[in-house]
């Protein structure tokens, strides 16, 4: 199964994804541009990532923990995911997010 | 400017959890440390990150939070009198003509000691920057991301943006001192403290504040001085007069200064050592914990306290070179059960 990802730059990259894993862990793995910084704990909202329109729908909705931790992405837009808190599954094959600038590893202050 | 030099035998850059312990191991070798953390309090990526999440591969604590862990280490290292500087970064290391080094902060107090131990972590934990069109030419006079002195925000026209404690906690202690205060969320639900969140919401039904939900848009103003803050919201854009804006999006590690003080560096972010010491390619300048590199480094915690075990002996050596460094375990030695106070 396969992800579609946007980088910060524009570029879209498509990155073969795995059931059960989460699409931070795809992208990580795959060397994009994510920061990560909990590994996964939704702990640091370092993962954000903007979901395509046509997507947003067929996700699980966030759970209060995830909306607590999208409070702190400076850049939150309406379909702001952290994508550490989204799991692969063969209804999300072909899934596409964009990176927020929030997640590069360099953002800071 | 404090003016006075800090003189003593350690100064630990970092109060992790692996700083922290480090102070115990040192301690037991008769070293006496100073510790820096750009954090108001200690723990760092455990009190700053998970402070409530349990950590489950500490030896003999089948569970453990990240606080009740800090808590613990605290309560352990007592025994050994370690002073704290918190809320200041580390800026500046450099060697002395007698082989000491000088350590500066950015809050200008100055340290001399024979060993540094760089026990940096992720790095130093900086507050989340908006991504707002030419925010840093406010930053500093008229765009803060903390509050060290409440004066800056008297008689000011001030938007503080967020919805966790910090928020909430300066919008009721600013609220008295500030002209105007605008409170900016994305969503009427606010992380905080319940009794916090209670207290806003009253002083918005008293008119005493405005609550807006939306968010960061763009600034205007001159010289670094703002002017007006517009915001985004449902509604479309939003000014509001503003001579003062807080944004509070919460911490993110970045590596800082670290990297400027020539060390060795492994893909120039984590700073090499040997294991034996845990020595830094700068002799006296040892790094433990998550911020260093060996083969088949691993970021835990048990590591990190492993390498400060390692350190402290070496660290002895070079404080008191004469001085003979012998074995001892904490169950069977008489005086290092006196130095915990146990004996
Ligand atoms: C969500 C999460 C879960 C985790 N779970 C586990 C687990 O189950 N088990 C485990 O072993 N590990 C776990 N970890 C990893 C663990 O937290 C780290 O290994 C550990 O915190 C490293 O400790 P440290 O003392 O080296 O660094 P840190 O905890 O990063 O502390 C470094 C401190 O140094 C300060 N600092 C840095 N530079 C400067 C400077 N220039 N001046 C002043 N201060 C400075 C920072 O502000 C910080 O407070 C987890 C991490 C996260 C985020
Ligand atoms: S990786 Fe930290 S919140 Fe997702």
């Amino acid at each position: 199964m396969r992800i579609f990802v946007t980088d910060q730059t524009g570029t879209e990259h498509e990155l073969e994804a795995l059931e059960g894993w989460r699409v931070m862990e795809v992208i990580r793995d795959w060397g994009l541009n994510i920061k990560a910084e909990c590994g996964g704990a939704c702990s640091c909202a370092t993962c954000h990532v903007f979901v395509d329109p046509e997507w947003v729908e067929k996700l699980n909705p966030p759970t209060d923990e995830e909306e607590d931790m999208l409070d702190s992405v400076p850049d939150y837009e309406a379909n702001s995911r952290l994508s550490c808190q989204i799991l692969m599954s063969e209804e999300l094959d072909g899934l596409k997010v964009r990176l927020a600038d929030s997640a590069s590893q360099d953002a800071a202050a | 400017m404090s003016g006075n030099e800090i003189v003593t035998d350690v100064v630990i850059i970092g109060a992790g959890p692996v700083g922290l312990f480090a102070v115990f191991e040192l301690g037991l070798v008769d070293l006496k440390c100073h510790v820096i953390d750009i954090l108001d309090r200690p723990g760092g990526q455990c009190a700053e990150l998970y402070p409530e999440k349990p950590i489950y591969d500490i030896p003999a604590f089948p569970e453990i939070s990240g606080q009740g862990l800090t808590d613990n280490l605290m309560k352990q290292i007592a025994p050994f009198g370690a002073e704290f500087h918190f809320s200041q970064m580390v800026t500046n290391v450099e060697r002395l003509e007698d082989g000491s080094f000088r350590v500066t902060t950015d809050a200008d107090e100055v340290f001399v000691a024979k060993v540094i131990v760089i026990a940096a972590g992720g790095g130093s934990f900086q507050p989340k920057r908006p991504p707002v069109p030419e925010i840093e030419q406010y930053e500093g006079k008229s765009v803060f991301y903390a509050v060290r002195k409440m004066d800056d925000f008297r008689d000011q026209d001030l938007v503080i943006v967020g919805g966790g404690d910090s928020a909430l906690d300066w919008t009721l202690n600013l609220e008295p001192l500030a002209r105007s205060l605008t409170l900016v969320h994305r969503r009427d639900e606010f992380r905080g403290h319940a009794d916090s969140v209670n207290k806003m919401r009253k002083l918005v039904e008293d008119g005493k504040i405005n609550f807006v939900m939306g968010q960061l848009g763009r600034l205007e103003g001159a010289d670094g001085q703002l002017s007006e803050v517009f915001l985004k919201t449902a509604g479309g854009e939003m000014g509001i007069p503003a001579t003062r804006l807080l944004p509070f999006f919460g911490l993110t590690m970045k590596l800082g200064p670290v990297a400027d003080w020539g060390l060795d560096l492994h893909d120039n972010a984590l700073i090499k050592v040997d294991t034996e010491r845990f020595e830094t390619s700068e002799p006296g300048i040892f790094a433990i914990g998550d911020i260093n590199w060996y083969p088949g480094k691993l970021k835990l915690i048990l590591s990190g306290f492993h390498e400060g075990a390692l350190m402290s002996q070496a660290a002895k050596r070079i404080v008191h070179p004469d001085a003979k460094v012998v074995f001892q375990y904490t169950t069977s030695s008489t005086s290092l059960q006196k130095k915990l106070g146990v004996a």
